[in-house]
């Protein structure tokens, strides 16, 4: 059995990659790069993983020589964050339009301007149509676990699409927690080598990346778009085989003491450590609160979201990025989406907070789950869409 | 005509081309308004070949003669050729003339 170490998530991570056995690493040391591609780049200059670390000049180059190398039938990662992300925008859609299985670590951080180097969602909400099944990550041990599930269901032959890990920037990335590490061979259990279907071979030589006319152009991205939705059932398979290999339950949607809850407080990532000690302290005061927490963001898990504001009267979604203009933040349009057909369904409320590395306080959960309570009684506020919460006025 | 074509199950996985070379078989000739024509007379006793590296279409082909022709179904009348060769052996001239 594994042991239980102190670890950086960052260096989780790589860690996680490493365990892998990945054949290829593309990166550009962009700010902010993470400890993630730097610990990579020592564990191969140390031969402690046998990869290509291949050093690029750009974050769209780290994705195009990501292409590259997965489509030569590589395990490839790359991990970026912030306007590394943004630079890889064109490159991202041809990783999914070519149904290449490239794993990423994306650690969240806020656009400029003004410069901002600090932790929000901006960065992969602006990604979130790029065809890439995606994870937000709580703690470091889901971060490490997630890494490792990415790569099998990534490279499933029903799936076949890239997958991306995203974990808080500094809150999470740059914060050490405890693991449980497993062994090598439990890993190697768990995720046997990459077996790709059709790869660039000279010997064999094939197309990728042709052309698509506009008569069979639809038809190949309904083959994408349903790769993606049948990627569900493959993402709940492999969940069920690591539960049983590692005994952590992993699930579409997290739920926290929200039984007979009336108002549920939804967030992602790694915030919800401090949204359930602000559940428990609103419990304390008799307060019906609860707490869901989107772990898969693409595919979207309809059903499960559904199941879990079931009953509540209110939902309180707190985004870390702001829609600018929009109908709510990202996850909160998301959600009203996946509710609108249901006849009896819970007041969504759209509440934007820690833009740009802004600290999310308990008090911020008080003054939404307040503001709840206040539409229940009184009616939608005037900003019904969304509202930015601690802005100085 | 849109009723026989592949539905979306069945092309093959992110519209991956499985035959090599299969480029040939599109036609692209007819996007051309310029031909390229060959002055044999002038071109280079070395048949330097320039026509033939420069093609971006590989619309070029070695004849009997060992002079480069072109392949009229897939030329699509760029003009690097005529542009590139050393003696101005091509000219270009307006399709239909
Ligand atoms: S005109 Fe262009 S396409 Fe045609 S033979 Fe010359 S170089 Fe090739
Ligand atoms: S480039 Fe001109 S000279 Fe050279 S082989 Fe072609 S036609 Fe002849």
């Amino acid at each position: 059995m594994g042991k239980r170490i102190g670890l950086e998530a960052s260096l989780a991570v790589s860690e996680a990659v490493k365990m892998a056995r990945a054949d290829a690493v593309a990166a550009y040391p962009i700010t902010p790069q993470t400890h993630i591609v730097e610990e990579l780049s020592q564990m191969v200059a140390d031969g402690d993983l046998d990869a290509d670390f291949m050093v690029v000049e750009s974050e769209h180059t780290a994705m195009s020589a990501c292409c590259g190398a997965s489509a030569v039938g590589a395990r490839t990662f790359t991990a970026t964050g912030g306007p590394g992300l943004a630079l890889m925008h064109e490159m991202l859609y041809i990783a999914s339009g070519l149904r290449l299985p490239i794993v990423m670590a994306i650690v969240n951080r806020a656009y400029s301007s003004p410069i901002s180097i600090w932790g929000d969602h901006s960065d992969v909400m602006a990604q979130r149509d790029a065809g890439w099944i995606q994870f937000f990550a709580e703690t470091g041990q889901e971060v490490f676990d997630l890494t490792i599930q990415a790569f099998k269901i990534a490279e499933d032959k029903r799936v076949l699409l890239p997958a991306a890990v995203n974990l808080d920037g500094f809150t999470l990335s740059h914060v050490i927690e405890p693991f449980d590490m497993p062994d090598q061979e439990e890993i190697d259990a768990f995720l046997p080598a990459y077996e790709p279907q059709v790869i660039l071979d000279p010997d064999k030589p094939v197309t990728m990346g042709a052309v698509g006319f506009p008569e069979i152009y639809t038809e190949i991205k309904k083959q994408q778009n349903e790769a993606l939705l049948g990627a569900y059932e493959v993402i709940l398979e492999v969940w069920e085989g690591f539960e049983k290999a590692f005994g952590r339950a992993y699930h579409p949607v997290e739920s926290y003491r929200t039984d007979d809850a009336e108002i549920l407080i939804s967030i992602a990532g790694s915030t919800a450590c401090t949204a359930r000690v602000a559940v428990d302290n609103m419990r304390d005061q008799g307060k019906k609160v609860g707490l869901v927490r989107t772990r898969l963001w693409r595919p979207y898990p309809f059903e499960e979201t559904r199941a879990a504001v079931k009953g509540a009267k209110a939902v309180a979604v707190m985004d870390r990025c702001l829609s600018f203009g929009g109908p709510g933040g990202p996850i909160c349009s998301e959600l009203r989406s996946a509710l609108y057909p249901l006849p009896e369904k819970p007041v969504v409320n759209s509440y934007i907070v820690g833009l740009g590395g802004r600290d999310i306080t308990l008090q911020d959960f008080y003054t939404v789950v307040e503001d709840a309570e206040r539409v229940l009684s009184e009616g939608p506020p005037d900003e019904y869409q969304y509202k930015m919460i601690g802005v100085r006025e | 005509m849109a009723d026989e074509m592949p539905t979306w199950r069945e092309y093959p996985m992110a519209a991956i081309i499985l035959e090599p070379g299969s480029t040939a078989k599109y036609k692209t000739g007819d996007w051309r308004s310029r031909r390229p024509v060959l002055d044999s007379s002038k071109c280079l006793k070395s048949k330097c070949a320039r026509c033939w590296i420069y093609c971006p279409d590989a619309a070029r082909r070695v004849d009997e003669d060992g002079y480069f022709e072109v392949d009229l179904s897939h030329c699509k009348g760029c003009g690097i050729c005529a542009r590139e060769c050393p003696p101005g052996a091509i000219t270009m001239v307006e399709e239909g003339e």
